[in-house]
């Protein structure tokens, strides 16, 4: 655990004084204290292209009464800085008053270990590592011009110091591993990227040579593109296979699910609780709990313990995401969904790792019963608007249908859809629910937060493809 | 108070001294701070202020062509001797890369111009408070707005990079930010759009009401889109958009993406990439201009780059690392382009609404699907349908697509062009787009 006060004139008895003082007449606020650690280290062109190590160490000092909030970060560490952002919120908050509240749920089990991942593995083995993918790469196949070859591992310690003297900690290891090929075949150049990673050392992740299938996922992806014909433009049946391309559901119906945007009426799920949003058999859930994965934590950024927070039930919407300010603003619980990026940023409601589960069908009848369509089996990002519902994504792996049985592949291109009618286009839910391999990263409102997504084999019955070919 | 050039010199040299006594051949540190203050709106009421003050710096060690880095935002002296030793630690077990360098000597910037990035104004979150007032007063006349967000961030940063060659330079900048949401409602559907002002200078920005009333104007105009038939189509992009392709093609044209050969306009250089009528400047002189700078991210001085002639690509954005593998002189885009533009085209823009009987007009895109190594391009997008020059109604849920190589050649540059980012375009028609919908 980082001793946040060392080698600064503070002491913890300074800190809880102005924090108590500061917060007297407000509804909610707290001081984060936060020191990360991060590398990354990087091969690109056949070469040790970067090796980075970064150190960041800083607070932010939050205060709110009743809707507004008013916040200050420093990465400097001193009573000068701390009483500097008091002033700051002080001023703001002015003649605002409020309640704080001292209640705080306090019971969670932690989902990792307390482990440094940078310096469980030396930098010459990482470095091993990352040759071997180059040459492993370079000597299977002489189409492979490019490879780029990744570690990214952090370390970040956490302290939140409410009112009152009460002090929460975390300490969230996490860590990815990521392989990007490049093939050139006939003046045709094509990319294939695969990556794994989550809460745990590198080594658990890399154990029985593992880097080698995050390769042949990387470059089975690239020599399918290279085969690919224009992908169709316009309406039609969309298979989407298991696990990843669940950032359909993070787009379509997740960002619509946060709070903020519901008690500010801004997304179009505002006024739909309790109604039927998804075909019957459509059940999300968002789950802070499970062990180890990357959008997992112990507590979240307010010190509230995460759950498995259920969102839409059998095809009925029974929850949204909630952090402290908005769940007080709407008069119900926190789901432990606060989170921010850093010290330097807010605390915003945020999906933690969001599933849909099995049912009973699968994936081969799901093919079976479309006449044309595509299969899209993986992805790259995707993006909302909150307000309209509309949805993209982007398959970077894709098959024709045809007449039930799946044809050539496809360029890669972007799907849309509208978020409040598209679980209702789900036709078949698969019996074959999978995680993402533990590469997801969030963005809203300039914050990325690593996050996860898994589901099963679904059929739509209707999305617009946004191909070429008419 | 931001930090002083003294302040943050001195924290370069204790580095680049340390660094250098560690026994590293070469050394190059880059130290900042930025001070930003926000204050944000919603439907007329304080919602958040927000002050941020943040250091950072990061560090670069050298031995012969070993070369790691480290960062940090704890600026004690005891923090940054433990990441130097531990920076040149990493550096001695580095493999060696022969184009690893500092930037040659010649090229580093030595008469550093006065470009007018800094307004010392300050203005009081009182005074950001009226002047969101007036905005979200003006944004929210018209009833079908129910909702209005907007925000007011001052921003004013200092940084100084120095190298064991001598390099020692750095200035003052600031930005005054203004920016407005709205969501309008009726009872078919709900939309969002916004409008903002971000310049240097105070006051250069726009007036509130005016931002407000666009912002307003620009969603309510949005209200019952519909969704059009699968088809091939001109597309005009409004000026927020078209900037969009300028940015990839930068990327195309780094220096970086050439020498991996990912780009599609690797061995592009001397040929006609964009139709005969397109020209392409990246000007970091420009005064009070947002993308502006006195020298690149390793010291190198900036010149006018004319990277695009008469549809023909002039050159790349090179910084040391990636020409020294390509054989070209660094000039100066060691962090990307600067002020990034198409010149006007011949039209004005009525004109070029005119110009087929039936366009899409875009004015957002969503998604990530622009592909710099194909030039595949499929975004999706809202708009207008525009018939015979007028607009006739609103577009959503469909997407464009098509391929750079092809697009590029296909473009038409309306002479509207304004200074409003940092990379800016006319508006642009493209012809012969793909897009899906119904």
């Amino acid at each position: 655990m980082s001793n946040f006060f060392d080698k600064s004139d503070l002491t913890r008895k300074d800190v809880d004084k102005i924090v108590s003082e500061t917060l007297k007449d407000c509804d909610d606020g707290e001081i984060y204290f936060e020191n990360s650690k991060s590398e990354s280290i990087l091969l690109d062109d056949n070469k040790i292209k970067s090796s980075n190590y970064s150190s960041d160490l800083g607070f932010g000092f939050r205060a709110i009464s009743n809707e507004v909030v008013a916040y200050s970060h420093s990465n400097e560490i001193s009573k000068n800085a701390l009483k500097n952002s008091a002033e700051n919120l002080k001023s703001t908050l002015k003649s605002i008053k409020g309640t704080y509240n001292h209640e705080i749920p306090k019971t969670n089990n932690k989902f990792y270990d307390d482990i440094n991942p940078i310096e469980q593995k030396t930098l010459d083995a990482k470095l091993k590592v990352l040759n071997k993918v180059n040459d492993y790469l370079r000597k299977k196949d002489s189409t492979v011009k490019q490879v780029t070859a990744s570690f990214s591992g952090e370390q970040k310690s956490i302290e939140i110091i409410r009112s009152g003297g009460e002090a929460l900690t975390d300490v969230r290891p996490l860590i990815r591993f990521n392989v990007s090929v490049m093939l050139e075949k006939n003046g045709r150049k094509e990319t294939g990227v695969y990556g794994i990673g989550g809460r745990q050392s590198y080594d658990e992740y890399l154990k029985n040579d593992n880097w080698k299938n995050v390769c042949e996922e990387a470059l089975r992806i690239a020599s399918v593109n290279l085969d690919s014909k224009p992908a169709p433009a316009g309406e039609m049946k969309v298979v989407l296979g298991p696990g990843w391309p669940a950032i359909l559901i993070h787009e379509a119906i997740g960002h619509g699910l946060e709070g903020d945007f519901n008690r500010k009426k801004t997304s179009a799920f505002h006024d739909l609780m309790g109604q039927k949003v998804a075909s019957e058999g459509v059940t999300i859930v968002d789950d802070g709990t499970i062990d180890k994965r990357r959008g997992s934590l112990t507590i979240d950024d307010e010190g509230t313990p995460t759950e498995r927070t259920v969102l839409i039930e059998n095809g009925i919407l029974k929850n949204f995401m909630q952090d402290r300010l908005n769940a007080r603003l709407m008069n119900t619980r926190s789901t432990g969904s606060g989170r921010r990026e850093n010290y330097k940023h807010i605390v915003l409601p945020r999906m933690r790792n969001t599933m849909m589960l099995s049912g009973n069908q699968t994936q081969d009848e799901m093919i079976k019963s479309v006449d044309k369509g595509i299969f899209a089996v993986s992805f790259g990002g995707g993006q909302v608007d909150i307000t309209s519902g509309k949805f993209v994504f982007n398959c970077t792996e894709a098959y024709e249908i045809i007449n039930g049985k799946i044809g050539s592949p496809i360029k890669g291109a972007t799907l849309i859809g509208d978020g409040p009618s598209i679980l209702k286009e789900v036709s078949m839910v698969g019996n074959d629910m999978m995680m993402d391999p533990g590469i997801g990263t969030c963005g809203k409102a300039g914050q990325g937060v690593p996050v996860g997504v898994a589901q099963p084999s679904i059929l739509i019955d209707k999305m617009t493809v946004g191909g070429t070919k008419l | 108070m931001i930090k002083d050039e003294e302040y943050l010199k001195s924290k370069a040299s204790y580095c680049l001294d340390l660094a250098k006594k560690l026994g590293a051949t070469d050394v190059s540190v880059t130290v900042g701070n930025s001070i930003s203050e926000t204050v944000s709106f919603r439907n007329k009421v304080l919602d958040e202020s927000n002050r941020s003050d943040s250091l950072a710096i990061k560090i670069e060690t050298y031995l012969g062509k070993k070369k790691s880095s480290i960062s940090s935002s704890n600026l004690l002296d005891e923090n940054l001797k433990t990441l130097i030793e531990k920076c040149f630690e990493t550096t001695k077990i580095t493999p060696n890369d022969e184009f690893n360098s500092l930037p040659d000597k010649e090229l580093l910037a030595n008469n550093i111009k006065d470009l007018n990035l800094y307004d010392q104004s300050h203005i009081e979150n009182d005074k950001k408070i009226d002047y969101l007032k007036e905005l979200e007063e003006t944004a929210s006349i018209d009833k079908k707005i129910i909702n209005t967000e907007s925000g007011f961030t001052e921003n004013k940063s200092n940084f100084i990079l120095a190298n064991s060659d001598g390099f020692c330079n750095g200035y003052k900048s600031s930005s005054f930010t203004a920016s407005c949401v709205t969501v309008a409602k009726n009872e078919n559907s709900m939309e969002r759009d916004y409008e903002f002002t971000s310049k240097c200078h105070l006051n250069d920005i726009t007036n509130p009401s005016e931002l407000g009333e666009t912002a307003a104007k620009h969603t309510i105009k949005k209200l019952n889109p519909k969704k059009i038939g699968s088809d091939k189509l001109s597309i005009i992009f409004d000026k927020r958009i078209s900037k969009g392709f300028l940015s990839s093609f930068a990327g195309s044209i780094s220096a970086s993406s050439i020498a991996r050969g990912t780009s599609f306009l690797k061995d592009k250089l001397n040929q006609p990439i964009f139709s005969n009528s397109i020209n392409v400047i990246d000007k970091p002189d420009l005064i009070k201009g947002m993308g502006s700078k006195c020298f690149d991210s390793e010291g190198v001085k900036t010149d006018t780059l004319k990277l695009v002639s008469d549809g023909i690509l002039n050159n790349y954005l090179v910084d040391t690392y990636n020409g020294k593998k390509l054989n070209l002189k660094s000039n100066g885009r060691s962090g990307g382009s600067t002020n990034l533009y198409f010149e006007n085209g011949n039209i004005n823009y009525d004109d070029l609404l005119k110009s087929h009987s039936k366009i899409l007009y875009v004015t957002e895109t969503i998604g990530h699907g622009t592909n710099l190594v194909t030039g595949d391009y499929s975004v999706g997008a809202t708009g207008f349908l525009v018939e015979d020059g007028e607009f006739k109604y609103p577009v959503n849920e469909i997407t464009i697509a098509g391929n750079f190589n092809e697009m590029f050649k296909n473009i038409t540059l309306a002479n509207d062009l304004e200074f409003k980012y940092s990379v800016n375009s006319p508006t642009m028609m493209i012809d012969d787009m793909t897009v899906a919908g119904k």
